[in-house]
């Protein structure tokens, strides 16, 4: 532009000086003059055109993603009844990339279950408890006979058919029952409070209630505590035990210990995670504990979460040393946490094993359906949990994310050299079981693996049955790998091999992983491949993850405030999930992607209408509109309707959206906004601006009204042509706009109104006579609007523009409609395709199948620090009951 | 203070979070989905075809009733009457633009009449009178005839810096380069009666400009006129006060800038009677030009243009061959849509289920 204004100033302007001299800042020289004024008038478009991009885009696209987000905060669908939760958007900016998700990294623990918890079965030393059908005793009974044993103490969600642990505690014969129901409720960091007669538990971890609340139905209450003491009943007599110490919880010890006192007798209880406790016993417990083992497995692949009990007597001699060192360690400087460690560790040896129980933590409801949506929409689930290998891929048989038609990959080594070989095999089968399928020949066998890559659509192996063998049934490959395995797989060697076969995965699982492991997978994910991931959880644990991951998701659940505190949005249920992603994502997807179109188009054949102007008035940097126009284009002439548009747009309703998962796909491949897209809109907005402006100069620079008076002036053609261009674009909003409210035919006719009205008054005398103020286009309007060329070149202009962008939608909506056209057809003429009967009778069968399974799952402590110190320390106080946790977790 | 955070708490947790249940918050509020579908589409391009087609015949019969008459008189075409072989534009440029005045005589003839009322423009070609520059140097308020100094948009032509330090009236790079060729029409020998009245905006006469109390006084002695004229404001139509300084209408078209570097300015209005009491008569014609307008040096043109208006105005045939063309294009685009949505059902189950289901709804209908 600056060129032109140079070349023209000297080959035209120089010249025109008899009428219109230069500055006399430039130089009367002809060349350097036009040069001069060429610089000038660079930084002269440089504001006129930079409504290409305005600021008015930053400000639109903030109130679209605020109200977008009053949306999610609004939804009825996504509020959680029970415990009182509305679904959150705690920021604003991420809507459009909830539309847009590939991978999801859920937790599992009080994300895709409950959180809990009920004491299932038990085993008391190599005695198991707790079937349904007790075969020891050999009568069967029928199942009308199963009742569940009526409690004194009766909790909502316990339930307990055998009675033959009824029978062991009656008879009281056994002390080792003794000894189990006491460390239950002994070792614990519990809290209780009496409301109503009743004792309310306050505990830190559900699985912690869950048990204290066992040890009470079973005749061993738990009644309160103080800092040093603790008072039960047992066996309807009050006893108190001294506490002496307790040993916490934290990650990496796995478990806890309690050193209590009673009639001189020094015990120490602990119970914890089976490889620490095991690790810890005495060498005489090994019958016990390989057949305590053997119960271990059997309810870990039920996917019970699984606890080892253990005790041990202390001589007071010892205990005096012990506890005098520890004092010791607790008053010391420097490093007081590896000390006090070193000395947990000294005492917590040869014990004698107890038992071990288990504990369900049942799936949420409506898990295993929102799982096999979000599948069908393209999302890979990837499960990362702190259970056993075992726990998890039972949970992840009965949540849907793994099926009988896959083929799972279980890593469970330990050396670097096993997963690297692990790995590899996993590779050729993989490799082997493709090529076999599909019938393909994977060449180079060292190119990274993508489904995309070999042409497969991995969501619709189906579609691929033209070969000789039938994969209908094959659903693709999973993978589940443990945490000793996962140290290596994310070691900088291994890494991207990992990566390469995880993501041909459709489901991965990751189990005994840590917190900082968590966060390393989505590291890996987001770092490695261009694409928007998700990570859900609802604890402590999570935060790390949900940080990394492009969106992280809270749910508020039972485990405190840290996970939604650090989240994008949160939400009461996993399940609401599939609402989140599938109908507020997608829309939101759609909604700032229609957006962005349409504000590019409208600025570019706004803008590009000045550049046209500048050929013709010699690059002056000459608005073509009145300044007003300039500034108001952007505020009050195009942007109400498309920011209805950003906000109220719907392709389908939210049903439909949710019935139809497959149309999340657009989203993740960005197909409706990306590079290509912006380059059409531009065009389109170009070529607008192009029509527009030279059919009105054609049509106008002649246009003489009928009375001889010559409409082809600087202002009246401005007007002209803002008029134009300001009813092209809304009426080009409205070919955009699907989903057509009263607000919006409101919104649209009143910024067409408004453009009328407000030149109206712009340019009527009255303003002058009113207000004195003098204002250069007084009288133009009425000129303006009595011209018939103007009417003329109006009809001329938008049919010209409008016409083809209608032959264009109808032209792809009857020949080659995209899903989401063939999805709003379906809305609107209700035409239901064989496919979706078809869809009713699959998850039936699923179901079926997955009734086989027993639903469950693993592992029990929170992965907090334990609130021992505060017990002790007497600071944890019971006051309020239901919501105190959460403040309590942020005192720590 | 733990024991209000409490009772707030309570508080919170018996009012239900639920949000409200209304259309408008959970977005079902009710709304028409249009689809751009065969029934839609089809009946549009029909419909735009077939009444674009005959506005477009109307509006070039329009145009092509309106006769137009031009003559471009810019150098070889209006020789000098005094100087031999000269033509005015040499003639001015030979005396370096001092104000010397030529006069040439075009001789032409109407081969139609032009009746009814008739206008008489000139317009002039490579003139940038939408230079950012040029367009807004002016003075609104001094055209109003308020007191004050003249706006610095003026500059330079502001004041009369190098001489009496006086104000411009008017000031302003538009006013000071008013056209001011004189340009009268001889039929035969018979002078074409002509009015200058009426050939500007009444808004702009109504309302832009305003000549100042003591009007003599003002242009003539507390302001200089703008250098390139060779009269005062004052002196523009002396025997008509209403139509005289900055009322004058030939000023107030002048200063009603072009969009374009082409443009027509209205001059003068034929004023019916004897002769011409129908229009223009046909014959032989002779325009008389007080050339004074240097153009030549930027290249430009000079047009003097005799023109008849109808209901639309002036001659425009773009207007209406582009309508005609529209509503071809929509014909040719309905056809081919017509014919490829009859034919084009098998390759789309889906669309072909539509289709058979919209006949049969039809014929349930009917």
């Amino acid at each position: 532009m600056a060129i032109g204004c140079g070349f023209w100033e000297y080959n035209v302007g120089s010249k025109f000086r008899i009428y219109l001299s230069w500055e006399s800042y430039i130089s009367s020289n002809s060349r350097t003059g036009a040069i001069q004024m060429g610089l000038l008038v660079f930084l002269s478009y440089v504001i006129l055109l930079n409504t290409v991009v305005p600021i008015s885009l930053y400000i639109s696209i903030e109130f679209i993603r605020l109200l977008q987000s009053k949306w999610i905060d609004w939804d009825n669908n996504m509020y959680y009844e029970p415990d009182n939760i509305q679904a959150q958007a705690r920021t604003a900016s991420l809507n459009e990339e909830l539309g847009q998700i590939e991978y999801i990294f859920s937790d599992k623990t009080g994300t895709l279950t409950q959180n809990i918890m009920t004491f299932k079965k038990c085993s008391i030393r190599g005695k198991f408890y707790g079937d349904i059908s007790n075969e020891n005793k050999d009568n069967k009974r029928t199942t009308d006979e199963l009742q569940a044993i009526k409690f004194i103490e009766q909790d909502n969600n316990f339930v307990w058919y055998d009675r033959t642990l009824i029978d062991d505690i009656e008879k009281n014969e056994n002390n080792d029952i003794n000894h189990f129901f006491t460390l239950l409720a002994l070792c614990h960091t519990v809290v209780s409070e009496e409301q109503d007669d009743k004792i309310i538990y306050q505990a830190q971890s559900p699985d912690e209630n869950a048990l204290v609340t066992a040890a009470r139905i079973f005749g061993f209450a738990f009644l309160n505590r103080t800092q040093s003491s603790i008072k039960v009943r047992f066996r309807n007599k009050i006893e108190t035990y001294d506490l002496l110490n307790i040993l916490d919880f934290n990650n990496y010890r796995k478990r806890m210990s309690v050193i209590v006192r009673k009639h001189g007798q020094i015990i120490l209880y602990c119970k914890g995670a089976d490889s620490v406790i095991h690790e810890r016993l005495d060498p005489s417990e090994k019958n016990i504990m390989a057949l305590t083992h053997e119960h271990l497995h059997k309810v870990a692949s039920e996917g019970l979460r699984t606890l080892c009990l253990a005790w041990k007597e202390l001589t007071a001699v010892d205990y005096e040393n012990w506890a005098k060192k520890f004092k010791k360690a607790t008053t010391s400087m420097e490093r007081r946490e590896e000390k006090i460690d070193k000395l947990y560790e000294e005492i917590e040896k040869n014990m004698k094993l107890l038992g071990m129980t288990a504990i369900e933590d049942k799936l949420q409801d409506g898990v295993p359906q929102c799982i096999e949506r979000l599948t069908e929409a393209g999302i890979k689930i990837w499960m990362l949990t702190g259970d056993k290998i075992e726990t998890a891929e039972n949970i992840g048989f009965s949540c849907q994310l793994l099926t009988d038609n896959m083929i799972i990959k279980r890593i469970d080594v330990e050396t670097e050299e096993d997963v690297t070989i692990e790995l590899n095999r996993f590779r050729i089968e993989l490799i082997e079981k493709i090529e076999q399928l599909f019938n393909i020949h994977i060449d180079n066998q060292n190119k990274r693996l993508n489904w995309k890559n070999l042409g497969i659509n991995e969501y619709k192996f189906n579609q691929h049955t033209n070969k000789q063998i039938n994969i209908e049934n094959f659903q693709g490959f999973s993978l589940l790998i443990t945490g000793h395995a996962l140290v290596h797989a994310l070691s900088d060697q291994l890494k991207i091999k990992f990566l390469e076969l995880a993501t041909m995965c459709k489901a991965v699982i990751c189990c005994r992983v840590t917190p900082l492991q968590k966060s390393q997978i989505v590291e890996l994910i987001v770092k490695h491949d261009k694409i928007i991931t998700l990570a859900i959880g609802d604890g402590a644990n999570d935060v790390s993850m949900i940080q990394k991951a492009h969106i992280g998701i809270g749910i508020s659940g039972q485990e405190g405030r840290q996970a939604v505190l650090a989240s994008d949005y949160s939400i009461g249920q996993f399940r609401y999930l599939e609402r989140l992603l599938l109908v507020h994502g997608r829309w939101s997807y759609i909604r700032i992607s229609k957006f962005l179109r349409y504000f590019f188009y409208k600025n570019f054949a706004f803008t590009f209408c000045q550049f046209w102007f500048a050929l013709y008035c010699g690059f002056s940097a000459q608005t073509i509109f009145d300044a007003f126009f300039v500034t108001c284009y952007n505020i009050f002439f195009t942007t109400c309707p498309v920011l209805v548009l950003g906000v109220l747009d719907q392709d389908i309703s939210a049903n439909h959206s949710i019935s139809k998962p497959h149309l999340y796909i657009v989203g993740q491949k960005d197909k409706l906004f990306n590079r290509k897209i912006f380059v059409e809109c531009a065009l389109h907005g170009l070529i607008s601006s192009c029509i527009i402006f030279f059919f009105s100069y054609l049509c106008i620079l002649s246009s003489i009204e009928p009375s001889g008076v010559v409409l082809s002036d600087f202002q009246t053609f401005g007007f002209m042509v803002a008029t134009i261009l300001v009813i092209v674009v809304n009426l080009e909003n409205a070919l955009e706009m699907w989903y057509w409210t009263g607000i919006y035919i409101f919104i649209l006719l009143g910024t067409i109104l408004l453009h009328f009205l407000f030149h109206f008054i712009m340019y009527s005398t009255l303003l002058r006579i009113t207000f004195k103020i003098n204002y250069p286009y007084v009288g133009i309007f009425q000129v303006a609007l009595k011209s018939g060329t103007f009417w003329f070149t109006l009809l001329l202009i938008c049919t010209i523009l409008l016409l083809p962008v209608i032959g264009r939608e109808f032209f792809r909506i009857r020949f080659m409609p995209s899903e989401i056209d063939k999805a709003r057809l379906i809305q609107k003429f209700g035409i239901h395709k064989k496919q979706t009967t078809k869809n009713q009778i699959d998850p039936r069968q699923r179901q079926r199948s997955l009734s086989i399974r027993s639903t469950g799952s693993g592992y029990a402590f929170s992965q907090q620090k334990g609130w021992g110190p505060m017990i002790t320390s007497g600071t944890l106080r019971t006051k309020s009951a239901s919501r105190s946790d959460s403040r309590q977790n942020h005192k720590q | 203070m733990p024991g209000q955070g409490e009772t707030e708490e309570d508080h919170e947790q018996q009012k239900s979070k639920k949000p409200a249940d209304t259309a408008f918050k959970q977005q079902r509020l009710p709304a028409w989905q249009p689809i751009i579908t065969a029934n839609t589409a089809l009946p549009v391009f029909l419909i735009i075809g077939l009444t674009f087609i005959p506005i477009g015949i109307v509006l070039v019969i329009t145009s092509e009733r309106v006769l137009e008459h031009d003559i471009d008189y810019t150098d070889t075409n209006c020789m000098s009457t005094t100087a031999a072989n000269t033509t005015c534009a040499q003639a001015l440029e030979n005396a370096n633009y001092t104000g010397q005045t030529c006069t040439c005589r075009i001789n032409f003839a109407l081969d139609k009449s032009f009746d009814g009322d008739v206008y008489f423009y000139y317009g002039l070609i490579n003139y940038y009178q939408n230079h950012r520059r040029y367009v807004r140097s002016r003075d609104d308020n001094q055209l109003l005839g308020k007191e004050g100094a003249a706006a610095s948009e003026c500059q330079p032509f502001q004041k009369n810096s190098t001489g009496s330090g006086k104000d411009y009236a008017p000031c302003g790079a538009i006013a000071n380069s008013k056209f001011n060729d004189t340009l009268s029409l001889l039929y035969g020998s018979e002078n074409v009666s002509v009015t200058n009245l009426g050939i500007a905006w009444s808004t702009d006469k109504a309302v832009k400009f305003k000549n100042p109390d003591n009007a003599s006084n003002y242009f003539s002695s507390t302001h200089d006129k703008p250098p390139n004229w060779k009269l005062s404001a004052w002196e523009l139509d002396e025997p008509n006060p209403e139509n005289n300084g900055y009322q004058n209408e030939d000023f107030i078209v002048w200063m009603r800038t072009a969009a374009m570097p082409t443009f027509r300015k209205l001059y003068r209005k034929l004023l019916r009677n004897s002769t011409f009491q129908n229009g223009l008569p046909k014959g032989d014609y002779t325009l008389v030009v007080t050339y004074n307008y240097p153009v030549t040096s930027f290249a430009g043109r000079k047009q003097f243009i005799i023109s008849t208006t109808s209901w639309m105005g002036g001659k425009n045939p773009f207007l209406g061959w582009s309508y005609i063309a529209v509503g071809i294009v929509c014909m040719i685009t309905f056809v081919v849509f017509f014919i490829l949505h009859k034919t084009w059902k098998i390759n789309n189950p889906f669309t072909y289920q539509m289709a058979s289901i919209q006949n049969n709804q039809r014929i349930t209908t009917t």
